[in-house]
């Protein structure tokens, strides 16, 4: 195995270039799937760690992410289906009912 | 070697496609380059040996998710977001925030290299060839241990089967 450090600055990268895609694009969607990329990133982390300490425990909870990622996936497409239907837009500084 | 040789391929590939990804005007752009990022991590889990997360990464991410993803971005697909703004007003200001948040992460990381266990360095890795059988070992653990989560889990996602119908009906 390489050493842990080149796995954590893969994870750290995508993690960044992820909350970077959070932070400054419009669309609600592709937003959501910054938010994937995030959770991949973490992936990375406890497979490696798992890997590193011989314990399969890091990646039974890199399951339990990736069915999380499902429902909210799930859950978030939802909610920009019954947006869009109501305001006709998926770009999120359009979304201000509740601003004053 | 070898080793080596596969980490640094899948990463780049990795990485590069996660920049276009974000980058990328057209949503269904991104949702192909997010795709590719998504393989390319499972080439990573196969190189750490993960057989099993790497074959539940395939299915479920890109098999799953990442159709839903498309179906619900030609659902709502507008052609007049093709020609506004890409990023919000705030990119600049998020930008340097994040790359704050970059300098303070590899500063962190790379502080640590010497230390054994936390920075580069291994405490000993058990070698590739002693590994047991990871989806053997994997659903021992998964079944035992952390029986609880999975079936906490499998609400969780009946919950989110229910709320994603509910919120995406149609008002009658």
């Amino acid at each position: 195995m390489m050493p842990i450090g080149y796995y954590l600055f893969l994870s750290m990268a995508l993690f960044l270039i992820g909350a970077i895609g959070v932070i400054t694009r419009r669309n609600v969607i592709v937003v959501l799937m910054s938010i994937e990329l995030i959770l991949n990133a973490v992936n990375i982390n406890l497979v490696a760690f798992s890997r590193m300490f011989g314990d399969v425990a890091g990646q039974v909870f890199a399951l339990f992410i990736i069915a999380d990622a499902a429902a909210e996936a799930a859950v978030g497409l939802g909610i920009i289906i019954a947006f869009f239907r109501n305001r006709e837009t998926v770009m999120e500084d359009e979304m201000d009912l509740l601003k004053w | 070697m070898l080793d080596k040789v596969i980490f640094f391929f899948f990463a780049g590939v990795a990485i590069l496609s996660a920049a276009l990804m974000v980058t990328r005007r057209n949503a269904i752009h991104s949702a192909i380059f997010l795709i590719t990022t998504l393989l390319a991590t499972a080439g990573i889990f196969l190189q750490l040996r993960a057989e099993f997360i790497f074959i539940a990464q395939i299915i479920l991410y890109v098999g799953g998710i990442m159709v839903l993803f498309v179906f619900v971005i030609m659902l709502v697909n507008l052609d007049v977001a093709l020609h506004q703004l890409k990023f919000s007003r705030q990119k600049w200001v998020a930008l340097l925030v994040t790359l704050a948040l970059a300098a303070e992460v590899g500063v962190m990381l790379w502080s640590s290299r010497g230390v054994p266990g936390q920075g580069f360095l291994l405490p000993s890795a058990v070698p590739a060839g002693q590994l047991p059988a990871n989806t053997e070992a994997l659903a021992g653990r998964l079944f035992d241990a952390y029986l609880l989560p999975f079936e906490i889990a499998s609400v969780l996602l009946l919950v989110a089967m229910v709320g994603a119908v509910v919120m995406a009906k149609k008002r009658t």
